[in-house]
This record gives C-alpha cells, structure tokens and sequence, in this order.
C-alpha cells in the first residue's frame, strides 16, 4: 500500500482527475470537498500529504492551512496548494503561511506526481 | 490842445498808472514783502468793483429818473456784509480749502465734479455778464461823448462806435496783460487787485469832489441843498415795495454771484479775517459811494438844460461849469469805475471758459498727439487770452446790437437777475447736502430760460430776437407765453416779472429735483465737504519738527513693512544722506523713495495719503480718498477672485479625488473581475488538461473510463465556451452597444418557447402555469426577453432543492406593466446573499454542478435594463423568487 494522500477539492472532475492519476501512481487517495470540516477530515485521516484548493465553500484553504500549521500534529504535513488564481500575492501568501508546495491550475499532471514524490519520498 | 485831447492824455497816463502800480504789487508779492498787500483793507477797496460805471454815473440818473431806488442796489451788498458775514466766511473756507477757482467752478466741483454744470454755469456767467460789459462800454463811450460836447475844438466824435471798439479794445489788451502774466495755481492776481484798489480810492474821491462841488459851490450849502431835494420830485417819490424788495434780493444775489465780485470776494481772499474787516468797511464805503447821489441828481436837474441825460450828469454838471479839472476827475472816476469791473469780469469768465470750456477740448484733441507737459501752460494762457478778448468782443456785439441807448440801470439789472440764477445752487451748495446735482441742474436751467426769454432777448427790442409779434402775443400766439407776462401775470415791472418767476421756479426745481434724485458718492462726500466746511478744515498746524516727522514715519512704514525692512530703509536713507542712525532727514527724495516702497504694500495712493498726512503737506482730499477706497476695492476685488479661485481648485481637487477614488475603484472591481475570470477560466481549463494528459498518456485505458473522460473534456469545453458567450453577452450589454430586435409577439408563445429550450418539464421539473392567457401580446425584442426567462427557469432547474421541484411560472396584468413571477418550491435565496444575486460571478449555492460562471443574472439585469423594464429578486415567496416586470407601452391591447 502506497502512501496516504488526501485530495481537498470542491470540482468533482478535477477531483475525479486528480484520484486518477495518483491512484495509478500508486497513492492511496481520500478525497473531501468543503472546507467547512476540512482540519477534522484531516486529523482524522492523518494522511502522508494533503492537496489543498485555496477557494473551497465553507472555509478557504487558506484558514485550513494556517490552522493545520497551528496544530503540533500536523505542524510538518506537506500541503501542495491548487489555485484556479495564479497571481504572485496568491503564492506569496501561501508560502508564509506554511504550504509545502504551491501549483496553479491548469496544471500537468507529471509535475503534480513529481512533486508528491519530493515531498513524500517513496 | 483841446480838452478831449488832454483827456485821452490823462486816460493813457492813468492806465500807465494802473501798469505801474500792478507791476509793483505783483513784484512785491514775489518777492514775498507783499504784507501790505494782504492787508484787509486791500481786500475791502478791491471789493468796491461792485461799483461799477453804473453805480458812478448811473445811480444819479436811477435817483433822477426813479427816486431813491438807486439805493436797493446798495442796500443789498450791505445787507450780504453785515448780516451774513458767516455765510460769506463759509463761502470763502469752502473755496480755499477746495481751491476753487470760479464760481463754475464752485458749483461743479460741489455736484460731483460735473464737467456739464461747469460748462453750463459758465455760458450763464458769459451770457449774464456780457450785457454788464456793454454796459461799462457804453458808460465810457457816453462820458466821452459829453466831453466832446463841450469841446467846440475837437473834432466830433463821429462814430460812437468806434469809441467803444477802442475802449473794448484797450480794456482787453491790459486785461490780457495783467490778468494772464502768470498761472497761479490759486487765481491770485495782486497786480490787478492793486490797481483796482486804486482805482476804488480815484472813483470814490472823484465822486466825492463832485458831490462837494455840487452840494458847496452849485446848491448852496447842506441846508440849501437839502431844501432843493424837498422840493423835488425825488423828495415825493412812492416806494414801490415789490420793485424794492426784487431789488434788494437781486442785489443782494448778484453780489454773492457775480463773476467778479465771486473773483475778489472769494478767490483773490487772502485771509479770512479780511471780511470781519471788511463788513463794515465795505458797507461804509458804499455809503460814502452814495452820498450824494441825490444832489448831485437834484442840482443836475435844476442846473442842466431840459432832455440832458441824468446819468452823465456826474461828468456834465462839472462840464457844465466850466470846472474842466473836476470833470476831468470825475471821468477818471467813471473810467476807473468800468476799467477795473471789465478787467476782473473778463479775467473771471476767461478763467472759466479757459478752465471748463478750452482746455477740456484741447485735452480731449491733443490726446491723440503727443503731449509734451511744458505745452499745457502755454496753451492755458493762449486760451486764457483768447477768452478774455471773446469776452470783451461779446461786451462789444451786445453794446452795438442793443443800440446802446437804454438806460445803464436797467442793462445792469439784467445782468444781475441772470447771474443771480446761481443763488439756489450755490447757497444749496454749502447749505443743504441734500441737494445735488439733478437739482442744479434742473434750477439753473429753470432760472436761465425764463431769465433770458423774459428779460435778455425782449432787452434788445421787438425783431431782434423776438418778433414784435410775440412780445406783444406770446409765442405761437399762446398768451400765457408773453415774454414780459408769463403764466397770465400782467402789469409787473419786467425786472420783478422775471425775478418773480425766474427764481421762485429755480428754487423750486432745484429743491424737487434735489429730493427725488439721489447724490452720487463723489456728492455725497463733496457735499459733506462742503456744508461741514468748518469741521473738516481745520486751521492748519504748525509744523512739528523733522525729527517728530521722521519718527511717525517711521512708526507708519514699520506697521506696514514691518520692523526690519523699514528699519532697514530709514538706515539707508540716514546714511546716504550722511547721518548716524536710524532716522533720515524726511527729505523729497526720501518721501518718494517710502511712499515707493510703501506703495508696494498699499497701493500708490494710500502710500500719498499717509506720507502726505503725516509730513502735514495738505489735509486728503475727496480724490486722495476716492482713490484709495478705489485701491482697496481693487485689492478686495483682486482678494475675492483669489478665493474664487482657490474655491475653484479646491472643487477640482475634490472632483479629481473623486473621479481617482472612482478610477481606483473601477480598477479595483477590474481586478477582481480579471481574477474571478481567470478563476473561472482555468477550472474548466484544469480538468480538460489533466483529463487530455491521462488520455494521451494511457495506452492501456478502459473503454468506459476514456468515455468518460472524453465526456468531461468536452462538457467543461461547453462550459469555457459558454463562459466566453456569456462574457461577451454581458460585454456587449454593459456598453449599451446592443441592437434590439423589436418585434410583435405573444407572451405565452415566449413562455412556452423558454420551457422548451430548458426541457424543464422532461427533467422532472414540475410547471405551474397561473394567468397566462394567449391575448397578452407584446412589442420587445422577444429573443431577448426569451433568454432571461430561459435563464430563470434554468436556475430553478438546478438550484431548486425541492424533493418534488416545482417552478410557478404567474402573470399578473397591471395597468402600467406587465408582471411575470418565476417562484420555485425549493430552500430560496438567503436574505444576506439577496442583494448579491445579480452581480456578476456571484453564486449563491455551494454546488458546482450546475457548472454555471454566475453570469446569467448579471446578464438577465442587463437585458432588462435595456429593455426598460426590471428584474429582482422577490422575498417571501416560499422559494427562490424572481419576478420580471416589463412596462405597459410594451404589453399591447388585445385584439
């Protein structure tokens, strides 16, 4: 069994993507699609890396980010962050925050894998 | 030699005389030893000009002819100096403190400096005093006549004329050449008040000599004569009490008014004091001048043979006698009584045509060329001279038109009631400062035509001027326009007539005029001026030491350039002119270089004013004012656009803050657009790129799944391309570059159509259908209108949560529009998110499946904006509720 990856995303097909390629990759991939409880999700499912959408409905990924960092447990977790908005502040933001990695949608799916595969050595 | 010979001898060398003593006086008065110049009894002799040939010679032939009415003329003067010496005094402060030159002056300078009522009084005083000119000439030609009389050797005079050409023309040549020698800025003529005081004493005694003569060696003795007048008609003479009273006045006016008398009473006044002086030697003079009078008429009477004209009996009954000597006396005092009135009448009125008339002219010629100011003062005295000879050729035409034959009280008395026309204006002038100058105006135009159609133009008879005809009828007939019988009033003496009417309607206009109109500033403060002559003119002070004066200065320049910059200037100035210190000699050169200075700060003219004030040069003047209140007006002015100004940039300013917040704003909502669809843009782009990599990249994928993925690939393709469609749409919408297609169509025909494009119905939607008839027929662009309720019912299809769906789909008809309500079953819109349903990229539901950018709204808002009707959101109703409103031109009656 592969490592444990958890896809936040509200886009069913970009989820639906996303599971694909990392299923095939080798990944265990759980997905969840609001923010509202995203951090419990989290918690819970304690996975190896999480990919996190920045506008998710209930809470912006942002605020998930921060609070995961906040929390001793997963203080360490790598996050790839996914925008649909691609601008400098958007990354900047993100980056003092805490994600691990910051990707802008539309993105190839080769770099996403290459960059779990950096974050979480196989 | 022949004694007309001798006397044109004794005449030249009298008038070398007069040139002797005029030059001397005018020597002296330069030279600044004139003391006994300015004496008042100077002042009081050269006033005795009053007395003119007709007082010399005509008086007797008044007291022959009328009785004692020769007196009112002497009444009247004496009256003015002894019963009204502080009017005078105030007439006399008014004119030095305001330099008045003339009585023209005077009344102009008092109405608002008016260069009208300068002219107009001026052409009054020429008209009025021409015939009194005539009057000395004809005076003088008569004495000269009489001589030749009793002169069997000479030569008869043959042209009497001729006589009074030479006489003009001589009085001109001594006028011009004392009267014009200098321009004094004052008017101030010593030598020829000199001579006139002279020439005062010579009448004075000649009469005297006579009245002695007559009285001593003709009648007998006091007692003897004194009987002889009893005896005469003279002694029995009824007064006639409305002729005396006319008399008195008109005296009296005339010699407030008369140019010459205005000329030494006023202007040639050295001193105010001269008139305490002068009210009672004046009127001691006069009495003296009327002594005999009576008995010279009396005895000329008995002793001269029937037909003898009384008023040269003062020169015949010597002639008579064979008192050669006393005649000859008696003719320089005639000839020295006319000389001295014709030389200031003539130096007063060219003062005035030179000064109102002449030189406003040249001015307003020369402006063109250039003007070099040494030329002024030669033009002021070649027009001065000029004037001066027009006057006396006016005194001559007048002498020769009226034929020289009337009587020499009654010439005289025109002239008096024609200047006495100024009386109202100039006693209004520092009496009343109400009045003005519409009311002087009025007055002496009043005064001036009832003077000169009632009593100048019939004075030189039927056919002259006026026709036989209407001085018997009227003019045009009109009997109440009789010249000697105006308004119906017959059987008055033509002088009380005209003096009656003349002055009663003068006054009266001037009075009415005065009240209705209104004084202009520059009255209302000349006027002031004027009747509070004594509180605003001082006596003028001593001079205060130059240091005194240089310290206030320096008090005034600190408080307007302040402590170091006219600290400053004075160290300078002290130490160019070679002193220690702060404070300079207050020398020209200095009070111009400050008052420069100053005048940076203040304007010129206020600069002036202070300076002035300060070095006590002169008191400021109504102009030094006038241009200061002008200055600061220009300042405030110039102050009030500054703000206006700065009012100006500061609303600019807030328009161009304004407009930048706008512009922020508009950039701003920009941004967040671009963003939102650059959001919207790569979500779909993200799913078609990954889904089109897994496709490309796996070879070995099932055929369900790479239908699948083919299947998402193209509807997110559909999404980009009805995300673009909308972009436009709204684009187009927003700009208002959108064409209509207007046509005719019915509503349920719309809704019906909308249904179908949505398959609402086949997707379990259920439709309610409520007052949807087919007779509702409208005019709009009916594809437009499709597309929002296609839209409307498309959200209901996605968003309506309902387990059974249900979209109610109302028409109300109202009589100003036309409703259509789309209401669903479902969980409806939050209150808070309501106001944001038509914004763009607003989305209310958390679900994406509808796949929609959160356009339509935004694009159904504009659509009905630009249909003229309204969309909006619809509150409790149970579910979502929009409800469409379109306005009533657009709902067509049913057919």
């Amino acid at each position: 069994m592969g490592k444990h990856v958890l896809v936040i995303e509200d886009e069913p097909n970009i989820i639906e993507a996303i599971s694909f390629i990392l299923s095939r990759d080798g990944w265990a991939v759980d997905t969840h699609s609001n923010g509202h409880d995203a951090v419990d999700v989290v918690r819970a499912k304690t996975p190896d890396l999480v990919i996190l959408d920045v506008m998710l409905p209930g809470k912006s990924g942002y605020d998930i980010l921060s609070e995961l960092r906040e929390d001793a447990g997963t203080r360490n977790l790598p996050v790839l962050m996914l925008t649909a908005r691609g601008q400098t502040k958007d990354r900047e933001l993100a980056e003092r925050i805490g994600a691990s990695r910051f990707m802008t949608k539309p993105f190839s799916n080769a770099e996403v894998l290459e960059a779990l595969r950096e974050l979480v050595p196989q | 030699m022949g004694a007309l010979n001798i006397l044109v001898a004794v005449c030249l060398t009298y008038v070398a005389l007069l040139f002797v003593v005029a030059f001397m006086a005018e020597r002296a008065a330069l030279r600044g030893r004139a003391t006994w110049l300015r004496s008042p009894l100077v002042y009081t002799l050269s006033l005795s000009i009053y007395c003119t040939a007709w007082t010399f010679y005509g008086a007797v032939g008044n007291a022959a002819r009328s009785g004692l009415e020769f007196l009112t003329i002497y009444i009247g003067p004496t009256l003015v100096m002894l019963g009204w010496w502080w009017g005078l005094r105030k007439l006399v402060r008014v004119g030095r403190t305001q330099r008045i030159t003339s009585v023209a002056d005077l009344i102009s300078s008092r109405y608002g400096k008016s260069p009208v009522l300068a002219v107009f009084v001026t052409l009054i005083a020429v008209i009025g005093t021409t015939p009194y000119i005539a009057l000395q000439l004809q005076s003088v030609t008569l004495s000269f006549a009489s001589f030749a009389r009793f002169d069997p050797q000479a030569v008869q005079l043959a042209d009497s004329d001729a006589t009074a050409l030479w006489v003009a023309a001589g009085l001109a040549l001594f006028t011009v050449l004392f009267g014009t020698r200098n321009l004094d800025a004052n008017e101030r003529h010593h030598g020829v008040v000199m001579a006139i005081a002279l020439e005062a004493v010579v009448k004075l005694f000649a009469l005297v000599a006579v009245g002695i003569f007559v009285v001593w060696g003709l009648g007998g003795g006091v007692s003897e004569t004194l009987a002889r007048i009893d005896a005469s008609d003279i002694g029995t003479w009824q007064v006639d009490n409305g002729r005396w009273t006319a008399l008195i006045l008109l005296s009296a006016a005339a010699f407030l008014t008369l140019p010459r008398m205005f000329q030494v009473l006023v202007v040639e006044n050295e001193n105010e004091n001269h008139l305490r002086t002068a009210s009672w030697a004046f009127p001691t003079y006069l009495m003296i001048m009327s002594l005999f009078v009576v008995p010279i008429a009396v005895v000329g009477l008995d002793v001269m043979p029937e037909g003898s004209n009384p008023d040269q009996f003062v020169l015949t009954v010597p002639l008579s006698q064979g008192q050669q000597s006393l005649a000859m006396l008696s003719f320089l005092g005639g000839f020295s009584s006319a000389t001295s009135m014709v030389i200031v009448a003539a130096i007063a009125l060219s003062t005035m045509v030179s000064n109102h008339i002449v030189m406003p002219i040249w001015l307003k010629i020369a402006k063109g060329g250039a003007v070099i100011s040494g030329d002024v003062r030669s033009v002021v005295l070649l027009s001065r001279r000029l004037s001066i000879a027009g006057v006396l050729a006016l005194g001559y035409l007048y002498y020769r038109f009226s034929g020289g034959g009337a009587a020499l009280t009654a010439i005289g008395l025109i002239s008096f009631a024609g200047v006495a026309q100024f009386l109202p204006a100039l006693m209004g002038a520092i009496f009343w400062r109400g009045s003005n100058h519409l009311g002087a105006m009025a007055g002496l135009l009043t005064g001036f035509v009832i003077w000169a159609y009632s009593l100048l133009l019939p004075s030189f008879g039927a056919g002259v001027f006026l026709s036989a005809d209407t001085l018997q009828h009227g003019l045009w007939g009109l009997s109440w326009l009789k010249p000697q019988a105006l308004f119906g009033i017959e059987g008055i003496d033509p002088v009380v007539h005209t003096v009656l009417w003349s002055m009663s309607l003068n006054t009266g206009s001037f009075v009415l005029f005065s009240i209705l109109s209104f004084p202009r500033p520059m009255e209302r403060l000349q006027g002031a001026q004027f009747v509070n002559v004594f509180q605003h003119s001082g006596n003028p002070q001593g001079w205060s030491g130059g240091i005194a004066q240089a310290e206030d200065l320096m008090v005034m320049a600190q408080r307007i350039l302040g402590p170091d910059e006219a600290q400053a200037l004075f160290q300078r100035a002290a130490v160019d002119q070679g002193l220690v210190g702060y404070l300079p000699e207050p020398t020209p050169e200095f009070l111009q270089s400050l008052e420069r200075e100053l005048s940076g700060s203040v304007g010129a003219a206020t600069a002036h004013a202070m300076v002035s004030q300060i070095m006590g040069r002169a008191t400021v003047s109504v102009e030094d004012l006038l241009a200061v209140a002008d200055e600061t007006a220009q300042m405030m002015e110039y102050s009030s656009q500054l703000e206006a100004k700065s009012a100006e940039l500061t609303r600019t300013a807030r328009q161009l803050r304004a407009a930048n917040e706008k512009l922020t704003q508009i950039s701003l909502q920009k941004d967040a657009f671009l963003s939102q669809i650059s959001h919207e843009l790569r979500t779909p782009m993200t799913s078609i790129r990954s889904f089109s990599e897994i496709l490309r990249d796996a070879d070995e994928l099932d055929q369900a799944l790479l239908e699948k993925y083919s299947d998402i690939i193209h509807q997110e393709a559909i999404r980009l391309t009805r995300l673009l469609d909308d972009l436009l749409d709204l684009s187009v919408l927003e700009n208002g570059q959108v064409n209509l297609n207007i046509r005719e169509g019915s509503l349920q025909d719309l809704i019906n159509h909308a249904l179908a494009s949505t398959g609402a119905e086949s997707s379990g939607l259920r439709i309610r259908r409520i007052g949807i008839s087919d007779d509702i027929v409208m005019e709009t662009d009916l594809d437009r209108l499709a597309q929002v309720f296609i839209n409307l019912i498309a959200n209901a299809q996605k968003y309506c949560d309902a387990e059974e769906p249900e979209l109610t789909i109302r028409v109300i008809e109202r009589d100003n529009c036309l409703i259509v309500d789309f209401v669903d079953n479902g969980s409806g819109i939050p209150a808070q998110a309501q106001d944001m349903v038509f914004e763009k990229f607003s989305r209310v539901s958390d679900q994406k499946a509808a796949g929609g950018a959160g356009l339509g709204l935004a694009i159904c808002r504009e659509i009905m904006l630009r249909l003229g009707g309204a969309i909006a959101y619809l509150p409790g109703q149970g579910g979502a509720a929009f409800r469409v409103s379109l306005p009533a031109k657009l709902k067509l009656a049913a057919q």
